[in-house]
């Protein structure tokens, strides 16, 4: 499973580059009640950058507001009590859900389970080994861990980014960060691309 | 420390919620159009500001180094349709090798 190696190296990283800012506990405890790259990075890019916790959850939020737009996406396709529909939907990641899109707007919850756990595994699993290995691996610049935050976030955003629309959020987004970094303390920047979502929803397709 | 186990814990809970929400709070009646319609947006403009801090920023300021290579890198893997262990990891070897002879 060619996801579960990528999967693996991006959780190995954050284990890395984590455990310097938050401690040993922490990144695997993230890792297993939070299981989202997106947010665990995003987080951890805005306390690196020596911003607040405040802006790191805010930051983190943000880019998992997704999540609500892809469980709208999903509510139909899943059947039964509460319980178990809850239960669907907590298993969603962006991989997952992607597999499970079955192309006329259904889902086959199943798949999207299927897809998660070995995800999930490999995401936890490559954490641990991230924290642990961490501190005998030296710099973790010269391994050039600190390009492979952006490198997947453009891996994600490049996944995301369909469309006219969503191009012109992006564009816009990555404009504001630019012109706000050596302006405002760190974190700001991401949480003001927000901004740029705002108008982007305005533009006509 | 205690303000990274709050962080952490208000991030697991808002993306319980945020996977729920369309599932079983709003039990099939429509998010406001104007809402859904920002909420689609948020993740690009977000992800292409990460992208652009993390490959250029340095503390507050903005500066070019190896960095850059390796997410061009990664750009041209993405745009070539290779899987995402070559994006991510051939772009930190990129750096890596980049760091190494200059």
């Amino acid at each position: 499973m060619p996801f579960g190696v990528a999967v693996f190296a991006i959780a190995f990283s954050f284990g890395v580059l984590a455990r310097p800012v938050m401690g040993s506990v922490a990144p695997i405890v993230m890792s297993v009640v939070v299981f989202s790259g997106a947010a665990q990075f995003g987080a951890l890019a805005v306390l690196t950058a020596g911003g607040s916790t405040a802006a790191a959850i805010a930051a983190g939020v943000l880019l998992n507001a997704r999540y609500a737009a892809m469980g709208l996406a999903l509510a139909p396709s899943l059947r039964g009590k509460a319980l178990s529909r809850a239960a669907f939907a907590m298993t969603t990641v962006d991989a997952s859900w992607a597999a499970a899109s079955v192309g006329d707007g259904t889902f086959d919850p199943w798949y999207m389970v299927g897809v998660s756990i070995p995800q999930y595994t490999g995401w936890v699993a490559g954490t641990i080994a991230g924290v642990l290995v961490g501190p005998r691996l030296g710099s973790p610049n010269a391994l050039g861990l600190d390009a492979l935050f952006p490198a997947f976030f453009l891996a994600l955003l490049f996944e995301e980014a369909r469309g006219t629309k969503r191009l012109v959020a992006a564009g816009g987004g990555a404009g504001i960060a630019l012109v706000l970094t050596p302006l405002v303390p760190a974190g700001l920047p991401i949480l003001a691309a927000a901004a740029a979502a705002v108008a982007a929803a305005r533009v006509k397709a | 420390m205690t303000a990274i186990w709050l962080m952490i814990a208000a991030l697991a809970l808002a993306t319980a919620v945020l996977k729920l929400v369309g599932p079983l709070a709003l039990g099939g009646r429509p998010m406001r159009a104007g809402a859904f319609a920002i909420v689609e947006m948020l993740a690009s403009a977000l992800l292409a500001a990460l992208v652009v801090v993390e490959t250029f920023g340095h503390g507050r300021s903005l500066t070019v180094d190896a960095r850059v290579l390796g997410v061009a890198f990664a750009a041209v893997a993405l745009w070539r349709r290779a899987p995402m262990t070559v994006v991510v990891v051939g772009a930190a070897a990129v750096t890596a090798l980049a760091r190494l002879v200059s």
